[in-house]
């Protein structure tokens, strides 16, 4: 796309939910050129981390939105003007004369960035108001990445009853065409008291889910019969906006840094799914001797053939899919008073950003159908595209049960929080030596050193019992010390 | 009550009008010696006298416009036209003059004109058409489809009694097909009120005359499918009783809106617009319409049956809608 005119480029709508992003790095300085499509920035939001391609060619004109600082969708974040129209900023200094070409704007870049030291504010970048470039921007100049692979449609009534309720119209799971949030699926939604947002500070008054928006809190509260007093303290309050939390003082010692929208997404939904699901944890002990000796045969074949390693983590993967066939209510969902059960395994994977600054769950979409191989290659693929954070917004939705890996350090157990609206969460640990009592050829106890890993699967007890639990682990376990190559 | 077949129960209305009113008087093409072209004023010239029944020359015009005049003058005529169709050279009297001449001059002009309509027996392009929505563009005009034998008699009744110049459809299609219990006394049903002919939960089919009973079928095909259709009978077009649609679609969220008439400026479109301007908020999906091609209707029965929307058709329709 050859730029005519100047572009504007604005906060993506990164999923339906989203309602605004952090910008977490810029990729291009102004005065760079820039290719349409080459990234220009890197934003985070509570659904994905993610590039922001540019929408056109040209040159970046103008940068309005600082790192760190989170804006709202749809803000106008930089200005990307044709190929040899002068940086905004250009003008100030009364420097170079005239940087036509792309290489005087690549000149021109010290001292533009010399200047950016002094911390401008965001809205008003420059000290002289930058000239108009020649057309007003674009309006359809909307850059490509702006989650367009999943962007699955709200319809009216949908939208009305989200924001009445204060629902997030992405935690709703669809049953429509295309996975599409119905009416029904979100009144199932609110009535099964599922926790909402809190965009609207003032409709915080009941705590669980008042039915609809506008019925008045019982004040239940209120033991004194005929009192004339204006209202139980309880119902009265108007709760304070939490919005602009005072900057508290800070210790000696201590410092600050704000919370990135990813941070804020994960408290929010650990918190949510510790009020939602009744977490168990159950736990079991799986001798990894045959998948060690399987995997130390495979791995050279499948490294050199395909350039995958089979990790423990896709046998365990794979013989969790075989294992959930026969427990429907674990790959399943409460929904309303409904339950929810599948015939296909959407495989969420945790996976820590290399930063170590946040988890984000990628989904790999019908597990069911994967061997070992296919396995393997999922989630070797899945976790690179969200450590480069080339995630898409459907690469983290629709999942239906989930690994947690921590064995990598060496952890041997936990309890990790299910992911919501799953139905429980399996967590694997470390494959580590241990002496263990077998049997010998003759029926006696002896001692051997066996590869044992600790298993757990966290399950929500509204759903699953522990017996139930119980024989998912004894046949998950049975899958993986008889591990059969070949039928995987 | 007694049994009565649609037709029958058109009769039996217009005779009870015609008992009860020395005003009311009926006109049109062989409807007095022959008993008209599909015997609905069998034996009327017998009781009535051939004043009251009279056999009009071959001029659409001049039933309407003779009508027309008597209304002016006191009467209440029940005009009836051989076909539907046959109306467009009375186009004229019925548009410029019988629907503008209470506004012009505060004159009511009580007629009544009968208009089987409708395909679905071959009848080919002169005799199958179904202009409902030409005439509820006029404003002036009331438009009456009724589609059960209780309502073809109560309506009748309402019309003949109404100040206004009334379009009485009359689907040929059920003149004979349809039989229910009728009440033998006169009364009147009521214009601008709904029936809801089928209540359901999922979707609402929004209809009129014979596509009334296709919905039907089509709803109870899909019984079997858990999706529960809610079928609203509109009975009467000018006025229609926007209320009750709003509220159907309030309930389901999803609407389909089904007329034998072509597509194009059918009634159907400005039952959707009003559906996405005044009810927006409560939809879940898109408005869908089914109706007849932009053709006129064929004469061959095969082609006419793709032409005229079918049971399967309108069962795929409210599928894919409780799909979506």
């Amino acid at each position: 796309m050859a730029t005519t005119a100047a572009i504007d480029v604005v906060m993506p709508q990164m999923g339906v939910s989203v309602s605004e992003g952090t910008i977490t790095k810029w990729l291009k300085q102004e005065g760079d050129p820039i290719a349409a499509d080459e990234a220009l920035l890197e934003i985070s939001t509570d659904k994905v981390d993610t590039e922001v391609p540019s929408p056109g060619s040209g040159v970046v004109q103008q940068i309005l939105v600082q790192e760190g600082e989170t804006v709202e969708v749809g803000t106008k974040l930089a200005v990307i003007a044709p190929e040899g129209a002068a940086p905004a900023q250009e003008e100030a200094p009364a420097a170079p004369p005239e940087p036509a070409t792309q290489e005087a704007a690549a000149e021109a870049e010290a001292p533009s960035s010399s200047e950016g030291e002094t911390p401008a504010p965001a809205e008003a970048p420059a000290p002289a108001p930058p000239p108009e470039p020649v057309a007003p921007a674009a309006p359809d100049a909307v850059p490509d990445g702006d989650g367009g692979g999943d962007r699955t449609f709200v319809s009216p009534v949908v939208a009305r009853i989200a924001s009445e309720h204060g629902v997030d119209v992405g935690q709703v799971s669809g049953t429509g065409r295309g996975g599409r949030v119905t009416k029904k699926d979100i009144l199932a939604f609110v009535e099964s008291g599922a926790p909402q947002q809190q965009p609207q500070p003032e409709q915080q008054a009941a705590p669980a889910a008042p039915p609809p928006p506008q019925a008045p809190p019982e004040p239940a509260p209120a033991p004194a019969p005929a009192q004339p007093e204006p209202a139980p303290a309880a119902a009265a309050p108007a709760p304070q906006p939490q919005a602009a939390a005072p900057q508290p003082e800070s210790e000696p010692g201590e410092s600050y840094e704000p919370m990135s929208a990813m941070r804020r997404g994960i408290a929010e939904h650990m918190r949510r799914s510790l009020d939602t699901s009744a977490h168990v944890t159950s736990a079991i002990e799986v001798d990894m001797s045959r998948v060690v000796a399987i995997r130390a045969k495979l791995k050279k074949e499948y490294q050199q053939s395909y350039g995958v390693n089979p990790t423990y983590l896709a046998f365990v993967a794979r013989a969790t899919v075989e294992t959930l066939r026969d427990y429907p209510w674990i790959n399943g969902e409460l929904r309303g008073d409904q339950i929810v059960t599948r015939n296909y395994v959407n495989l969420g994977f945790a996976v820590e950003l290399t930063d170590g600054k946040g988890l984000i769950v990628p989904v790999v979409k019908h597990a069911e159908g994967l061997n070992l191989l296919g396995m393997a290659r999922g989630i070797s693929e899945i976790a690179a595209r969200a450590r480069d954070k080339k995630l898409l917004p459907d690469d983290v939705q629709g999942g239906t049960f989930t690994i947690t890996n921590p064995g990598g350090y060496g952890t041997f157990h936990g309890t990790p929080v299910i992911s919501q609206p799953q139905a429980a969460i399996l967590g694997t640990y470390a494959v580590v030596k241990r002496p263990w009592v077998i049997q010998d050829d003759r029926g006696g106890d002896v001692i051997a050193i066996r590869p044992i890993m600790n298993l757990t699967l966290t399950y929500d007890h509204r759903l699953v019992d522990g017996a139930l639990a119980g024989r998912f682990l004894r046949d998950l376990r049975e899958r993986l010390e008889t591990w059969d190559e070949t039928n995987y | 009550m007694s049994e009565m077949t649609y037709l029958q129960a058109i009769s039996d209305g217009l005779r009870q009008e015609m008992r009860r009113d020395k005003r009311v008087f009926v006109i049109g093409e062989d409807v007095g010696v022959y008993g008209g072209a599909f015997k609905v004023t069998l034996g009327f010239q017998e009781e009535f006298g051939p004043w009251r029944v009279i056999d009009a020359p071959l001029s659409e015009t001049a039933i309407v416009g003779g009508c027309t005049g008597a209304a002016i003058m006191g009467m209440r005529p029940v005009a009836e036209m051989q076909f539907a169709d046959f109306i467009s050279c009375a186009w004229d009297h019925l548009v410029t003059v019988a629907a503008k001449q209470r506004w012009r001059a505060g004159t009511p002009v009580p007629i009544t004109v009968r208009l089987p309509s409708g395909g679905g027996f071959s009848g080919g392009p002169f005799h199958s058409q179904n202009p409902e929505s030409s005439f509820a563009h006029i404003p002036g005009l009331k438009v009456i489809c009724p589609a059960t034998p209780e309502d073809a008699k109560g309506l009748l009744a309402t019309a003949i009694q109404d100040p206004n110049p009334c379009l009485y459809f009359e689907h040929k299609h059920l003149y004979r097909r349809l039989k229910a219990d009728v009440p033998e006394e006169r009364y009147e049903t009521p214009f601008g009120k709904a029936r809801i002919h089928r209540e359901g939960d999922d979707i609402s089919v929004i209809t009129w005359g014979a596509m009334v009973h296709t919905a039907d079928e089509a709803a109870q095909q899909l019984e079997g499918d858990g999706i529960s259709v809610e079928i609203l009978d509109l009975r009467t077009l000018i006025p229609w009783d926007k209320q009750a649609v709003l509220q159907s679609v309030s309930k389901t969220s999803k609407a389909l809106v089904l007329h034998e008439d072509t597509q194009t400026g059918g009634f159907g479109g400005e039952i959707a617009a009003t559906i996405a301007e005044e009810a927006f908020e409560e939809l879940d999906a898109p408005i869908k319409r089914i109706a007849a091609p932009d053709t006129p209707v064929p004469f061959s029965p095969a082609l006419e049956k793709a032409f005229i929307p079918q049971v399967d058709g309108v069962a795929k329709g409210i599928k894919e809608l409780a799909e979506y």
